[in-house]
C-alpha cells in the first residue's frame, strides 16, 4: 500500500494523542499528577493537539474536505465512520474533565472520575476503531488480522508514555512509576510488533494469482501485459512495493529508534540531572517519533493488496 | 446506503468467457467511452499526450500467461475485469458516508457522487481493483453496469445493455440477472462451469468468469492420433493406383 | 438538508437522455469499414458504436472504432496546407492558403504532364478510393501509381488470385456456421478484424468445432485456438506441403471437385527444352484438353460431360501430355514433403504434421455436410444439393510477408483445392465481386506513357505473360517502382516500399514530382527507415534535392509531413465523404454485395479538405480527360460527393451500385441518381443486395450466380471459372526465361525467373533466411495490436494509455542464451543496422523467434505528442533494421527485399542476433532521431490544466421518462445479429 504521509502522521500523531490523554487520566484519577492549571492545560494540551492535528491531516488526503462531516453517517457498518464519530463524541468528556480539572484542582467532585473514565474508554474505542480500518479490510492480509487493533493500542500507549514521561519531568510529576510505565509499554510494544512480523511473515497467502485470476487449474498464473502501460490509480495506491532489503533495514531502524534508543535514553534519567535529562528527554521523545514513523511507513509499505495478484503478484 | 440489502431483487452482473476473449481492449475503450459522457461523466485523463498518460477506466483487459507446472504447453488468457457487483460487497460497507450503495432493485453497486468524500477507503476494501478514482473530481467511480443504458427507453432496444457487451466483437460478454436461474446467463454460466474470483475474499461476486476450454489437440474422433494409411508403400505405387481413375465432369 | 448523521440515498436517473440525434455512416480508424452510429449529445460526439444492421460489423465495435472521438479531437491534426520554408526533415513550414498550394500542385505536375507524365509517381497508402485515385494516375498519364499493397499482402492476393481467383486477403471467408475444421496461418489481426473475432466467438462457442492457429507467437487469436502449431517463420509452405504429401499418399482428396471445378484433369504437354513445354495442350480453338477416360479421345476442358482421367501420360500428336494433377501430385509425393523432412525446417514435429492431416481429412470427408439447395451448374445441369467440406483455411501476413509467401499462399490454395472445401459449406467462400477469372484481368496499363495523353486503362492490372510486362526493349522497367518488370512480374499492386529508393537512385529514371497519399513512408511502412531519411534528404552537387518535389497528404503531422515540400492537409473520417465501393475494397460478404459511404457528420473546425476533393479539382485544373467536360469545365464541380453519384467507370456502373438508375430502382447497373447518396444515408449508409440460396454457393461453376456477377459487371463472361493447381501464367514467365517466347528476360535475371515461375507451387527457404550469415540465428517479426492502427493510433488519448511502449518478446530460454531477463535492454543487430529495445519474457513464442508490436514507436516531434512521451523515448521500429535491397548477387545486381514473382516487401524474413545492453546503454531507444519542429496544430480537447475531461459537457438530462425493462440479450449465445437488432 501506498504509505501517504498524511496517513502516517495521522495515526502516529493522532495515536500518540490519545496515549498522553489515556495515560494522563488514568494517573489523574489515581492521584498521580499534581494540582496546577498549567499540567492540566499543556498535557491536555498536547494530548487534543496531536489528536487533532492528526485528525485534520487525515482530511488532507480527502478528495473533498469539505464534505468530511458526512463520513459520521455509517457507523452501523463502516470502522472509518466509527472512529471519526469516536474521535468527535471523544473530546466532549475530555473538555469537561479538563475544564472540570481547572476548576475543581483537586477532583473533588463525584462525576470527575467518571467523566475521566469515561475520556478514556472512548480514546481507547477511537484507537480501537482506527485500527479497525486497517483490520477489516481482508484484501490486505498484513492489516486484517488480530495483531493490528493490539499493535495500534500498545503503541498509542507506548508512545503516549514516552511523550507523558517526558512532559512529567518539566511539569514536575516525574516520577519512577511512570519511567516504568513508560519502559513496560515500549517493551511491550516491540515485543507486539515483532510478534506481528512473525506472524505475517508466516502466514500463508490469502490469495494467489491463481485465485485472483481462476486459471490455477491449468498451471502458474504469470502477468504477460498489465491493461494499462502507464501507472493507474490502482497501483499507485495499491501497487507500491518495497525492497526486501529496504524493509529489513528499516525494520532495524523501528527496534532501535523506536524501541531500544527511547528505553536507554528514558532508563539513563534516571542517572542524569538538569541539561542533560532535557538532552535524554528529547532523545527518547524524538528517537520514538523517527521509528514510529518508521512503523507506520514500513506497515504501509509492507502491506500487499490483492489488487496487486491482477498486476504481476503472485502471492498476497 | 452502506449497509448491504438483505436481498436485491434482481442480481444483475455479467458473464465473461475466457474462452474466446481475444484480448482486444474494445469493451474497455467502448466502456470508456460511453460513460466519459455518462452517469459519471467525465472520466478524466491526465497527460493525455505526455510522459505519464493515464485515467479512469471502468474496465480493464489483463494479459495472463499460464504455464504447466511440467512446463508443458502455455496458454496465454486475456482476462477483462471490471466491477464484479458483488452481494457483500465490502466496497459498500467500509464507506464512511453512504455514498457508496448496492441498489436492493438489481444489486448493481454505485456511488453517490455528491456525497463521496475521496476518502479512498472503498478502493483498499475490493479485492479486484474495480474502484477508480477521480483525482481531477475527488470522488471514487467506478462500473454502473450503464445503469444508465439498460432501463433507458430514450435508447433503441439493441442499446439497453452495457456498453461492453453489445461491443464485444467475440461475444465474449454477456449481461443478465443472475437471481434468477432460468435467466441466459445463469444457464450459461451453469453449463460452462462459471467461477467466481478469489471467493476466499468472501464477497460473492455476481460476475461469473468462463473458464477457458480444454484444449483440442488430439482431435476427439477415433482416428485423431493415428495419422492416415498411405494407399500404396511408395508414391510410385500410390500414383499407380490413380492410372484407372477416371471422373466425371 | 441531511444533517451528519443521515444517509442521503441517490436517485440514480436511469432514462437520462443521453443522446440528441443519431448519424450512420463507415468507420475509418482501420481499413475493417465497420458500419457505424454516431451518437450527439449538445451537437457534440456522446459516442460512437456500431451499426446493429450493418453487414460487416452487426453492431460490434473494436477498440479502435470506439476511440473515434479522440482521433477526431486529436491534437496531431493538420490545419492549414504547408508549404516547407526549412530544409526537408526539419519541420519547418510556412503556413498557406489553399489557392496557393493547388496552384503550386497544378503548375507542378502540369509542367509535368506536358513533358513526361511518368515523372509524377502517385502513390496512395492507405487508401479506400483508389478507383478514383487509380484512375486519376491512369488519365494523368502515369504509369507510375499503386496503393500499399506492395508492402502489404500482394502475395495474398495474387497468390489467391492465380490460383482460386479469390483470396484469403478480404476477398473471402471461413463459412463460420458450418465449418468444423478451421486453420489461420500467420493471423495476429487482419483487414476483416470484426468479423474474425466474431466469427472466432461463433465458431468457438457452437462446441463442435476445431480451431487451429499456426503462428509462431501465441497472442490474440493463437491464444484461443484449440490448437497452436507453433510454427517456425516462413516455413509454411513446407507444412501444408506436407499436409498434402499425407492426404495425397492416404488417397484423402476430393476427386470430384478437382475434376469439376479445378484444372487438375488438363493436359500439361512435356517437352523440356520447347516453347510448348508445361503449357496446357490446347485444341484448335485454344480450349484446354483433357482425356476423356471412357472414350478415350481427347476433349476440350471446357466441355460439360466429359470423363477426365487425372493421372498418366498421353501422346498428343508426338507431344506427352499428363494431367495437371499427376505433375502436382508428384511434387508433393516426393520425400521432401514428407512429415519427417517439414520436421526439420518447421520445428513442428512429424506426429503433429500426420494427425492434423488426418484430422483435416476427417472433418474433410467423415464429417460432410450436405445441404439441400436448388441450385444450377455452368453448363444449365439442375442440382439438388450441394456438398459441404467443412475445413476452412484463413491467411494472412505471417505467409504473404515473406519471400517465399506467393508460393506459399498457391499451397494453402492447393490444399483447400484438393479437400475441396472451396465456396462449400463449412469451408472457405469467396466474397463477391470475386471469385474473377484467374487471374482476372484487366492487364496494367502504362506500356506508353506520353506527353498530355492519357494511359490507355489503370495502372495496375494481371499480367498473364512476359508480353505483358511494362519493360522496354532492353529489358529495363517503365515503372519507378519495377513493378511488371522482369525483376518483380506478377507484381499485382506495385511496390510502393521501392519509391523513395529508386527515386533517389534515379533507377530506373529519376522523377520531378513524389506526390504521395495516407502512407508514413518517412517511418513505418518503409524497410531501413535511416536510409530513406537520407533518401528524401539527399542533394545533387548544386544543392537541390535528388527528389524534386515531394507533396503529400496527410490528416494528421506524421513522420512523413516534415519531409514534403508541401502538404495537402486532409480531414478525418467523420468530416468527409467517402465511398466503399464495389470497384475498390467493398463491404460484401460471402452472402452478398454490399457497398457503402462515408458523410460528413461533424463540421469542420481548420483549414483542411478532402483529399478526394482536392484530387478531383486537380484533375480539373490539369484537364485530365474524364475531370473535364467537353467545354472544359469541370465534371464534378461538387468535388467527390458529386463524382460519387455521377461517375461511371463503365455505362450504368458507378462507385457505388444501390439505388441507382433515375428513380433508384436499379442495383448494381443504372444510370446515375441524384437522390442516391440520401437513400445511402437513409438506408444507415450502407447497401447490400443478399444472394439467393441457389446463387450462394460453388460460385466458380452456378450459373445463376455467374449470371449475376456478370450482370453487375463483376466479371466478364458468364464462364466457368476454374481454379488453377497448376499456372499456366507462370510456366509462360519460365519458359521466357529458357529463351522462348515474345520476350525474354536479361541474362541477369533469367535463372531467378526460372525458378520461381513454377507452375506448381512449392516451398523454398524465404531468402533472408539464406542470404543472412550465420550469426543471425533468430526471426524477427512483427503483430498488429488489436488495439492500434499503425502509426496512427498512437496519437489517441484513450488507445495510447493502452500501449505506449512495445517490448521485445522472446522465450525465457532464448533471453537466457544472452543473460537476459525481464526489463533489460538489448540490441537487435541485423546486417543492417541496430535498433535498442527493452525485452520480456514468454513462453508462447517459439524460440527461434523474437517479435514485438507494430508501428509502436514514434518520432520525437510527430504526431503532436509531448516531449517524454514513452513512444518517442522507449518505443521502437524494427524497420530501422530490415533491408530494403537483399545483398548483392555475383554481378553486385541488388533486388528488392521482396517476394521474386509479387514484389511483396519480405518484412517476416528479417534474421538478427541479440546483445545484451551496457548498463549505461540501457533506458533509451536507438537509433534516436532528431526531434523536429512542428507546425500549429489542431487544438486538443485537454484543459488549460492538461487534463482532458472529455464528456463533461455531455452530462444526459433527465428525460422524466419511466425505466423499461431491460432487453434480453446473451452476446454470445444468440449473437449480435439476433440480439442486436431491433
Ligand atoms: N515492421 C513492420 N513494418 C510494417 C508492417 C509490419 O507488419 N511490420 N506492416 C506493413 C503493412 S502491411 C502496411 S499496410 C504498412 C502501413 O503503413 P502506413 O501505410 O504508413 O500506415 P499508417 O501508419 O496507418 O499511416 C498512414 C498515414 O495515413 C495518415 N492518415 C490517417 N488518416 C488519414 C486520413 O483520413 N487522411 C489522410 N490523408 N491521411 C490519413 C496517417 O496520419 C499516416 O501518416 O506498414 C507496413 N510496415
Ligand atoms: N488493429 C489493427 N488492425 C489492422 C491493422 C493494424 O495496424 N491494427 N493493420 C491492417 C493491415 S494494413 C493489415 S495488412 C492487416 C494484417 O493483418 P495480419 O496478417 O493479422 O497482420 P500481422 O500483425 O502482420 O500478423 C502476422 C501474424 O503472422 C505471424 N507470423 C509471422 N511470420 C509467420 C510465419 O512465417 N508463419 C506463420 N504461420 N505466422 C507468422 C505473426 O506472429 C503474426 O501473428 O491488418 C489490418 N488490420
Ligand atoms: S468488485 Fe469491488 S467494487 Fe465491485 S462490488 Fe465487489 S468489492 Fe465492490
Ligand atoms: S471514497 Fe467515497 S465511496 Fe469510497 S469509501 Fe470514501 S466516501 Fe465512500
Ligand atoms: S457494464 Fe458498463 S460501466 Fe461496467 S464495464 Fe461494462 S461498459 Fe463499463
Ligand atoms: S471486447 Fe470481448 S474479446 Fe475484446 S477484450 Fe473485451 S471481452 Fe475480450
Ligand atoms: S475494425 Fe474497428 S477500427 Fe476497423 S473499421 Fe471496424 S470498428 Fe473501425
Ligand atoms: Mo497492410
Amino acid at each position: 500500500m501506498h504509505p501517504a504521509k498524511s496517513v502516517i502522521f495521522f495515526t502516529t500523531a493522532s495515536g500518540a494523542g490519545y496515549g498522553v490523554l489515556i495515560l494522563f487520566i488514568l494517573m489523574d484519577i489515581a492521584g498521580l499528577i499534581p494540582a496546577g492549571w498549567h499540567v492540566t492545560l499543556i498535557s491536555l494540551g498536547v494530548a487534543l493537539g496531536l489528536i487533532s492535528a492528526g485528525l485534520l491531516s487525515s482530511t488532507a488526503h480527502l478528495g473533498h474536505p469539505e464534505r468530511a462531516w458526512r463520513a459520521m453517517s455509517q457507523w452501523r457498518t463502516s470502522w472509518l465512520s466509527r472512529e471519526g464519530l469516536f474521535a468527535l463524541i471523544t473530546f466532549l468528556p475530555v473538555l469537561i474533565y479538563g475544564a472540570g480539572r481547572l476548576v475543581y484542582p483537586d477532583m473533588t467532585t463525584p462525576w470527575q472520575p467518571v467523566v475521566a473514565a469515561l475520556s478514556v474508554a472512548l480514546a481507547l474505542i477511537t484507537v480501537y476503531c482506527t485500527a479497525m480500518i486497517y483490520a477489516s479490510l481482508r484484501p490486505i492480509p498484513a492489516w486484517s488480522n488480530g495483531w493490528t487493533p493490539v499493535c495500534y493500542l500498545i503503541l498509542s500507549l507506548s508512545s503516549g508514555a514516552v511523550l507523558l514521561n517526558a512532559l512529567s519531568f518539566f511539569l514536575g510529576f516525574a516520577s519512577v512509576f511512570l519511567i516504568l510505565v513508560s519502559v513496560v509499554l515500549l517493551l511491550a510494544g516491540l515485543i507486539v510488533k515483532i510478534m506481528y512480523w512473525q506472524s505475517i511473515a508466516l502466514a500463508s497467502p490469502r490469495s494467489t494469482a491463481e485465485s485472483a485470476t481462476g486459471l490455477g487449474d491449468m498451471g502458474k498464473v504469470k502477468l504477460f501485459e498489465a491493461p494499462h502501460q502507464g501507472d493507474n490509480y490502482l497501483m499507485t495506491e495499491m501497487g507500491f512495493r518495497i525492497a526486501r532489503k529496504h524493509a529489513a533495514r528499516l525494520k532495524r531502524l523501528v527496534i532501535l529508534w523506536g524501541f531500544v534508543f527511547p528505553i536507554i535514553a528514558i532508563l539513563l534519567t534516571r542517572y542524569s540531572d538538569g541539561a542533560i535529562t532535557i538532552g535524554l528527554l528529547t532523545i527518547s521523545v524524538l528517537t520514538a517519533a523517527i521509528g514510529l514513523i518508521a512503523e507506520r511507513y514500513l506497515f504501509f509499505a509492507e502491506a500487499k493488496h490483492s489488487v496487486t495478484l491482477y498486476y504481476g503478484e503472485s502471492a498476497v | 446506503m452502506t449497509a448491504l440489502p438483505a436481498q436485491t431483487q434482481k442480481k444483475l452482473g455479467l458473464v465473461i468467457d475466457l474462452d474466446i476473449c481475444v484480448g482486444c481492449h474494445a469493451c474497455a475503450v467502448n466502456c470508456k467511452e460511453w460513460n466519459t459522457g455518462g452517469h459519471s461523466a467525465p472520466l478524466p485523463d491526465n497527460d493525455p499526450y505526455g510522459a505519464d498518460a493515464s485515467g479512469v477506466w471502468f474496465n480493464r483487459i489483463h494479459s495472463f500467461e499460464v504455464v504447466p507446472e511440467d512446463g508443458g504447453d502455455s496458454r496465454m488468457v486475456h482476462f477483462p475485469k471490471s466491477c464484479l457487483h458483488c452481494e457483500d460487497a465490502p466496497c459498500v460497507t467500509v464507506c464512511p458516508t453512504g455514498a457508496s450503495y448496492k441498489r436492493e432493485e438489481d444489486g448493481i453497486v454505485l456511488v453517490n457522487p455528491d456525497t463521496c468524500i475521496g476518502c479512498k477507503l472503498c478502493s483498499w476494501a475490493c479485492p479486484y481493483g474495480a474502484r477508480e478514482y477521480d483525482d481531477d473530481a475527488g470522488i471514487m467511480k467506478k462500473c454502473t453496469l450503464c445503469v444508465d443504458r439498460i432501463y433507458n427507453e430514450t435508447l433503441p432496444a439493441d442499446m439497453r445493455v452495457p456498453a461492453c457487451v453489445s461491443t464485444c466483437p467475440a461475444g465474449a460478454r454477456s449481461f443478465g440477472d443472475f437471481g434468477d436461474p432460468d435467466s441466459d446467463v445463469s444457464k450459461l454460466s451453469a453449463a460452462r462451469g462459471g467461477y467466481a474470483l478469489m471467493p476466499e475474499q468472501n464477497c460473492k461476486p455476481v460476475n461469473r468468469y468462463l473458464p477457458p476450454r480444454p484444449r483440442k489437440t488430439v482431435a476427439e474422433e477415433a482416428m485423431g492420433g493415428a495419422g492416415l494409411t498411405p494407399v500404396a508403400d511408395s508414391s510410385a505405387g500410390v500414383m499407380a493406383r490413380w492410372l484407372d481413375k477416371i471422373l466425371s465432369l | 438538508m441531511s444533517g451528519p448523521f443521515t444517509t442521503v440515498q441517490e436517485q440514480v436517473d436511469v432514462t437520462p437522455d443521453a443522446i440528441d440525434r443519431t448519424e450512420y455512416t463507415t468507420c475509418y480508424m482501420c481499413a475493417c469499414r465497420c458500419g457505424i452510429r454516431v451518437h450527439f449529445k449538445n451537437d457534440e460526439v456522446r459516442y460512437i458504436d456500431g451499426n446493429p444492421d450493418h453487414p460487416i460489423n452487426k453492431g460490434v465495435l473494436c477498440a479502435k472504432g470506439s476511440a473515434g472521438i479522440m482521433n477526431y479531437k486529436s491534437p496531431g491534426r493538420l490545419t492549414k496546407p504547408l508549404k516547407r520554408v526549412g530544409p526537408r526533415g526539419s519541420g519547418e513550414f510556412e503556413e498557406i492558403e489553399w489557392s496557393e498550394a493547388m496552384d503550386l500542385a497544378t503548375e507542378w505536375l502540369s509542367d509535368i504532364r506536358k513533358s513526361d507524365p511518368k515523372r509524377l509517381a502517385f502513390f496512395t497508402g492507405r487508401d479506400q478510393s483508389q478507383s478514383l485515385t487509380g484512375w486519376w494516375a491512369g488519365r494523368f498519364g502515369t504509369p507510375n501509381f499503386a496503393a500499399h499493397g506492395g508492402f502489404c499482402s500482394v502475395n495474398m492476393a495474387a497468390g489467391g488470385l492465380y490460383s482460386i481467383g479469390s483470396s484469403f486477403w478480404e476477398f473471402g471467408e471461413p463459412d463460420w456456421e458450418r465449418t468444423l475444421y478451421f486453420m489461420m496461418f500467420g493471423v495476429a489481426e487482419d483487414h476483416d478484424s470484426n468479423p474474425i473475432k466474431m466469427g472466432l466467438g461463433h465458431l468457438k462457442s457452437r462446441g463442435e468445432a476445431k480451431f487451429v492457429s499456426v503462428n509462431p507467437v501465441k497472442t490474440g487469436y493463437s491464444a484461443i485456438a484449440d490448437e497452436w502449431v507453433g510454427i517456425r517463420p516462413g516455413t509454411d509452405g513446407l507444412f501444408a506441403g506436407a499436409l498434402i504429401h499425407e492426404l495425397l499418399a492416404a488417397e484423402k482428396i476430393d476427386w470430384d471437385y478437382l475434376a469439376r471445378y479445378t484444372n487438375a484433369p488438363w493436359l500439361v504437354i512435356q517437352a523440356p527444352g520447347t516453347a510448348d513445354d508445361g503449357l496446357f495442350a490446347r485444341d484448335r480453338d485454344g480450349n484446354p484438353l483433357i482425356l476423356d477416360g471412357k472414350t478415350k479421345k481427347l476433349v476440350s476442358a471446357l466441355e460439360a460431360g466429359g470423363s477426365p482421367v487425372m493421372s498418366g501420360s498421353v501422346d498428343i500428336a508426338g507431344q506427352r501430355a499428363v494431367p495437371a494433377f499427376h505433375l502436382m501430385a508428384k511434387r508433393f509425393l516426393d520425400k521432401s514433403y514428407s512429415p519427417e523432412e517439414a520436421e526439420k525446417s518447421c520445428g513442428v514435429s512429424a506426429e503433429t504434421i500426420r494427425r492434423i492431416a488426418a484430422e483435416l481429412a476427417h472433418a474433410a470427408f467423415e464429417r460432410s455436410i450436405e445441404l439441400d439447395v436448388d441450385w444450377t451448374d455452368w453448363a444449365g445441369r439442375k442440382q439438388t444439393k450441394i456438398v459441404g467440406r467443412p475445413v476452412s483455411l484463413h491467411a494472412m501476413r505471417g505467409v504473404s510477408a515473406h519471400s517465399n509467401g506467393f508460393h506459399t499462399c498457391r499451397i494453402l490454395h492447393l490444399l483447400q483445392m484438393i479437400l475441396g472445401t472451396i465456396d462449400v459449406p463449412g469451408g472457405f467462400r469467396s466474397k463477391p465481386p470475386f471469385p474473377r477469372p484467374v487471374p482476372p484481368g484487366p492487364k496494367p496499363a502504362g506500356h506508353k506513357s506520353e506527353a498530355n495523353k492519357p494511359l490507355e486503362g489503370m495502372p495496375l492490372g494481371f499480367p498473364t505473360g512476359p508480353e505483358d510486362l511494362l519493360i522496354n526493349p532492353d529489358g529495363t522497367p517503365k515503372r519507378i517502382d519495377k513493378a511488371y518488370s522482369w525483376e518483380h512480374p506478377l507484381a499485382a499492386h506495385g511496390l510502393m516500399q521501392m519509391v523513395i529508393h529508386n527515386a533517389w537512385k534515379g533507377d530506373p529514371y529519376p522523377i520531378d514530382v513524389l506526390f504521395m497519399y495516407m502512407a508514413n513512408m518517412g517511418w513505418n511502412s518503409s524497410m531501413n527507415v535511416p536510409g530513406v531519411l537520407h533518401y528524401l534528404t539527399d542533394t545533387n552537387e548544386d544543392g537541390s534535392y535528388k527528389i524534386p518535389k515531394i507533396i503529400y497528404s496527410d490528416a494528421f503531422y506524421s513522420e512523413t509531413v516534415p519531409y514534403a515540400d508541401l502538404v495537402l492537409p486532409d480531414t478525418t473520417y467523420l468530416e468527409r465523404w467517402d465511398c466503399i465501393s464495389l470497384l475498390d475494397r467493398p463491404i460484401c460478404s460471402a452472402e452478398g454485395p454490399a457497398d457503402a459511404i462515408r458523410h460528413p457528420v461533424v463540421p469542420l473546425d481548420r483549414d483542411v479538405r478532402p483529399f478526394q476533393d482536392v484530387l478531383i479539382e486537380l484533375g480539373a485544373r490539369l484537364k485530365l480527360p474524364g475531370f473535364v467536360t467537353a467545354d472544359g469545365s469541370a465534371a464534378y464541380p461538387g468535388g467527390y460527393q458529386d463524382y460519387i453519384a455521377n461517375h461511371e467507370r463503365a455505362p450504368g456502373i458507378g462507385p457505388l451500385a444501390g439505388w441507382r438508375g433515375e428513380f433508384g430502382t436499379d442495383q448494381g447497373r443504372g444510370a446515375p441518381n441524384q437522390g442516391q447518396l440520401q437513400r445511402y444515408i437513409d438506408n444507415g449508409g450502407f447497401w447490400e443486395d443478399p444472394f439467393t440460396e441457389s446463387e450462394s454457393w460453388m460460385k466458380h461453376g452456378n450459373k445463376d450466380y455467374l449470371t449475376r456477377a456478370h450482370k453487375m459487371g463483376w466479371i466478364p463472361s458468364t464462364d466457368r471459372i476454374v481454379m488453377q493447381i497448376y499456372s499456366e501464367p507462370l510456366q509462360k514467365f519460365r519458359l521466357a526465361a529458357q529463351g522462348f517466347g515474345p520476350a525474354v528476360p536479361p541474362d541477369r535475371h533469367k535463372d531467378r525467373i526460372e525458378t520461381y515461375f513454377d507452375p506448381i507451387p512449392f516451398w523454398y527457404p524465404p531468402f533472408e533466411t539464406t542470404a543472412t550469415a550465420q550469426d543471425y540465428t533468430l526471426h524477427a517479426i512483427t503483430q498488429r495490436p488489436m488495439h492500434m492502427y499503425h502509426s496512427w493510433g498512437g496519437q489517441n488519448a484513450w488507445l495510447r494509455q493502452i500501449t505506449n511502449q512495445n517490448r521485445l518478446y522472446l522465450h525465457p530460454d532464448t533471453a537466457a542464451t544472452i543473460d537476459a531477463g525481464d526489463e533489460d535492454w538489448v540490441w537487435i543487430i541485423s546486417p543492417q543496422g541496430r535498433v535498442k529495445a527493452q525485452i520480456k519474457t514468454m513462453h508462447g513464442v517459439e524460440k527461434g523467434t523474437i517479435w514485438t508490436w507494430n508501428a509502436i514507436g514514434k518520432r520525437k516531434g510527430s504526431w503532436g505528442l509531448k516531449p517524454g512521451a514513452p513512444e518517442t523515448e522507449k518505443g521502437f521500429l524494427l524497420n530501422h533494421i530490415i533491408p530494403e535491397l537483399l545483398p548483392a548477387q555475383g554481378d553486385g545486381f541488388r533486388y528488392a527485399n521482396a517476394d521474386p514473382v509479387t514484389g511483396q516487401a519480405a518484412w517476416y524474413d528479417l534474421k538478427v542476433r541479440l546483445e545484451k545492453c551496457t548498463d549505461e546503454e540501457a533506458g533509451e531507444t536507438e537509433p534516436m532521431f532528431e526531434r523536429f519542429e512542428a507546425p500549429t496544430l489542431a487544438p486538443s480537447a485537454v484543459s488549460a490544466d492538461g487534463v482532458l475531461r472529455y464528456g463533461k459537457a455531455l452530462h444526459p438530462t433527465p428525460s422524466g421518462k419511466p425505466a423499461a425493462a431491460m432487453a434480453e440479450w446473451i452476446g454470445n449465445q444468440k449473437g449480435h445479429k439476433e440480439g442486436g437488432n431491433q
